[in-house]
Formats: structure tokens, C-alpha cells, sequence
């Protein structure tokens, strides 16, 4: 297999924490190899045609379709080197072996930032598996960027803000979008995203969960009903629906194998997505050298995955020897904590402490 | 279905539309989209049928993670058409069970 080495940091996936970590690095001055296994790097950003919320700092009102493309012309004007249709399928030490078109070739660098991101969960139901059941963010993608409808009569299951703005979208793109299903007794999104679907005349269905899809080789109908307190559907309450498309917005998992492979420590936090890799405030793993920044390490936001690029890009650039004041790290620092605000922030907030406590012990330990 | 109009985005921009050759027949398809958009956009949904039972799979995660989309593509089986960029004259076919390699008998 072809060897390369690099003097400087190679980070992993090209969402926003990664492209801001790279950016922020290459700035720094260190050579930077941003690794994408997409055509076009992006992420996630690519598809998010709404305003982000929040203050000016954190690009508010900004699309997110926009915040990729400048981060992207602003790493082509600081020098990282992408490299894009690379998929990175191992990671010992600070050498990932990548496979690019049908190349295999191992890259090592003095520094790694994993910026793998996260995926959307399953839920099982009989039929789930019917061509039509689909996760919502990936109905989003192909409805924003690629501008094509996986359906045209769509089942919405999660009432949270990810299944809130996906139906609308659905909407917006010319779909119908006949109800939102959600097994909590009320919508965990956002008010003003519920708003918007409800003006549109879409039904909520609170307490209520999927049975069942069926259909001859892909989705037409999909079963409904009410649930109790213990989660279990009450007899009576089935109710049928036509549709072609059930997108499933149940939540996210950090996608976090190349971090497992290459040994480093783990918790789990349900408020994050499940099991992340212990980090220090300055995103570094319980690897020396292995960075983490965005949803691998606990589902957030996009605004808070572009602050802990900022921060893992710095630390990685310190750790190779660059000069970074530390005036960047304490700032950058500030603006993260400034966007775990609210009941929902809070908690993240109180786990990431958490996380990074653990990752102290463990560096004591060892 | 193609979105031609979107009241954020606008119309679509005028593109480079490239034959694609699915089971044979000819379908006209964005150069450099996903081949499963390019199928989405003529309502193709199935994508592979599984290797026991025959049961139909088609995109579900969107971004190459779960193999549900995957598709022989040009004689090479298992290509996750989410993430695979259309091609002028690619030919994809519905994938039985795991694929048949070219040299493969
Ligand atoms: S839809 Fe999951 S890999 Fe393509």
C-alpha cells in the first residue's frame, strides 16, 4: 500500500467542525489535509437551507448551505489540501490507511482531528425496512441539494426539531406531508418550527407511534396509534394512512468507529447520542494527538460542531508546534459555552463537564 | 420528481443532463448527483433486493453508512449509489443479493 506522510494534521470529514477545524489549523500555519468522502465537502451544511438562530458571532441568519460554501473558499485560500471521494477505513496511532476512487494508500500526520459527524437512528417497525422508510435528514438532503422528492406523500415520525424542519421543507418542496407522529405527549422542537407546520394545516399526533408500513416492494401504507404512559399502543386506536414515504427524525448517533479502532476511551451519555470518546476542553482524546470536534463527540448543533472545530483545529496547530495564543483558546471557549444556553444546553453543558472530568481521571491513571 | 420550482431556492438551475442506463433503460440524470437522486427523480426506489429472502432495500440513510442503496454499477456490485456521482453512460442495475462480480461464475 502507497505511504505518505505529512508534516502537519490530517482531519477527518468535511462538515463544519471539520472544515472549521482545518481552517482554523491552516491559519495557525499548519499543513492541513482535509479527508471527505463526499464529491463536495460540506456536510450536513450543504442542505440546510433555513437561518441559523442566535448571535451575530455564531453567524445568525445566516443558511447553512452559505456557511459551507465560505468555509470551503476560505480553506482553499489558507492552503488545506482536500482531498474529497476518500473514505478513511482505519485509524491506528496518527496513520489512517484511506481508500480514494479504487486507491488504497496509508496517510500518517504528526496530528488527527475526527470530525466524522453522526447518524440518523433506526426504529424498528414491521415494513421498516420497505424502500420509502427513510431517515429524515436524508429525505432533506435530496429534497435541498439534490432538489428531487423521495416521495410525494410523506409520514413525518419525531416531533423534535429535526422532524419539525424536515416537514416543513417537505412542504416548501412541494410534497404533502399528511401528519407528524411523535410518542411523547408533546413536540420536544422548537415552537416556532411547530408553528409553522401547524399553520400549514398538518396534523400533530402526540403519543402516538408507527405499527406498521406495508406495501409491495416499497411503502403505500402506513399504520398509526395512540400510545399510554407505558408506551404501548391502545387497542382501538389504529388508524391508516396512504402514503409513499414514512422519514424517521428519532434522533442521532455519533459516528465514532475510526475513534474506537484506534483505542480511545469511551461513556455514555444519552444526551449526546450515546457513547462518545472522553475529551479534554481542548478536544483532545484519551489518544495524545487524536482529536474530536462536532457530533462524534455528542450530538449537538452545527454552531456548536464549528466551535469545537475552532478549538480542536487550535490545540491540534499547538500540539504540532505552531504558535497559537492563548487568548484564541479562551475566546473560542466562550463562544461554545455561550450556545449552551437554555434547558437543552444546559444539560449538554453539565455532561460535556462530565465528560471531560473523566477524561482528566483517565490521563491520571495512566 | 424533480423540484424545478422552490420558493427559497428558486427555479433550478439550467444543468448538464447526462444519459444513465438503468435495467436497461435510458434515464436522463444530472451529471455529478447521486446516482439514488437521479433514480428518485424518476420515482425508482428500489434499489437491491437482499440475498435470503428477496426482500426490497432502497436509500435510507443518505450518507453511506448503512448499504441499503447499494446497486451493481458498471459490472462492480455493492456501489452505494447515495454517495456514488452519476457519470455520463454509467450502467446501473437493480442488485440480487450480493452482486455478481464480472469474473465471477
Ligand atoms: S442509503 Fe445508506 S448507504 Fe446509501
Amino acid at each position: 500500500m502507497a505511504q505518505r506522510s505529512l508534516k502537519g494534521i490530517a482531519v477527518v470529514g468535511g462538515g463544519p467542525a471539520g472544515l472549521m477545524a482545518a481552517l482554523t489549523a491552516a491559519r495557525h500555519g499548519a499543513a492541513v489535509v482535509l479527508v471527505d468522502e463526499n464529491a463536495e465537502p460540506g456536510g450536513q451544511l450543504r442542505k440546510q437551507i433555513h437561518k441559523f438562530f442566535g448571535s451575530k458571532a455564531h453567524r445568525a441568519g445566516v443558511r447553512g448551505y452559505r456557511i459551507a460554501q465560505e468555509l470551503i473558499s476560505d480553506c482553499t485560500a489558507a492552503g488545506v489540501e482536500l482531498l474529497g471521494q476518500s473514505v478513511v477505513f482505519s485509524l491506528r496511532e496518527c496513520t489512517l490507511d484511506l481508500l480514494q476512487k479504487d486507491d488504497a494508500f496509508n496517510l500518517k500526520a504528526d496530528a488527527i482531528i475526527l470530525a466524522t459527524g453522526a447518524s440518523e437512528n433506526a426504529l424498528a417497525f414491521p415494513g421498516c425496512t420497505l424502500p420509502g422508510v427513510m431517515g429524515a435528514g436524508a429525505a432533506q438532503t435530496f429534497v435541498n441539494l439534490h432538489r428531487v422528492l423521495p416521495g410525494r406523500r410523506v409520514l413525518m415520525v419525531g416531533g423534535g426539531n429535526v422532524g419539525l424542519i424536515v416537514a416543513y421543507q417537505l412542504l416548501q418542496a412541494g410534497a404533502e406531508v399528511v401528519g407528524v407522529v411523535e410518542a411523547l405527549p408533546y413536540l420536544s422542537g422548537y415552537q416556532v418550527h411547530a408553528a409553522k407546520i401547524k399553520r400549514a394545516g398538518v396534523p400533530i399526533w402526540t403519543s402516538h407511534t408507527v405499527l406498521e408500513a406495508r406495501g409491495d416492494q416499497e411503502v403505500q401504507e402506513v399504520t398509526i396509534a395512540a400510545i399510554d404512559d407505558h408506551f404501548h399502543p391502545l387497542p382501538g386506536s389504529e388508524r391508516t394512512l396512504a402514503v409513499d414515504t414514512v422519514c424517521l427524525a428519532v434522533g442521532l448517533t455519533p459516528l465514532a468507529e475510526l475513534a474506537w479502532q484506534a483505542g480511545c476511551r469511551f461513556c455514555y451519555q444519552g444526551a449526546l447520542g450515546g457513547y462518545v470518546p472522553l475529551h479534554s476542553d481542548n478536544m483532545e482524546t484519551t489518544l495524545p494527538h487524536v482529536y474530536v470536534a462536532g457530533d462524534i463527540a455528542g450530538v449537538e448543533e452545527a454552531s456548536t460542531a464549528l466551535e469545537e472545530g475552532a478549538i480542536a483545529g487550535l490545540a491540534a496547530a499547538a500540539a504540532i508546534g505552531c504558535p497559537v495564543p492563548i487568548a484564541e483558546f479562551d475566546a473560542a471557549q466562550e463562544r461554545l459555552v455561550s450556545l449552551r444556553k437554555g434547558p437543552f444546553g444546559d444539560i449538554r453543558q453539565l455532561v460535556k463537564s462530565e465528560i471531560v472530568k473523566r477524561w482528566a481521571d483517565c490521563r491520571v491513571v495512566e | 420528481m424533480r423540484i424545478t420550482n422552490h420558493p427559497l431556492l428558486g427555479p433550478q438551475p439550467p444543468v448538464n443532463l447526462v444519459p444513465l442506463e438503468v435495467d436497461g433503460q435510458v434515464i436522463w440524470a444530472k451529471e455529478g448527483e447521486p446516482i439514488a437522486a437521479a433514480l428518485l427523480a424518476y420515482g425508482i426506489r428500489l434499489c437491491r433486493t437482499t440475498k435470503r429472502r428477496g426482500e426490497p432495500r432502497g436509500v435510507f440513510c443518505g450518507i453511506g453508512h448503512c448499504t441499503d442503496c447499494v446497486m451493481t454499477v458498471d459490472g462492480i456490485p455493492n456501489v452505494r449509489t447515495c454517495v456514488t456521482p452519476v457519470r455520463a453512460g454509467m450502467k446501473v442495475t437493480t442488485q440480487r443479493g450480493l452482486g455478481q462480480w464480472p469474473n465471477d461464475h
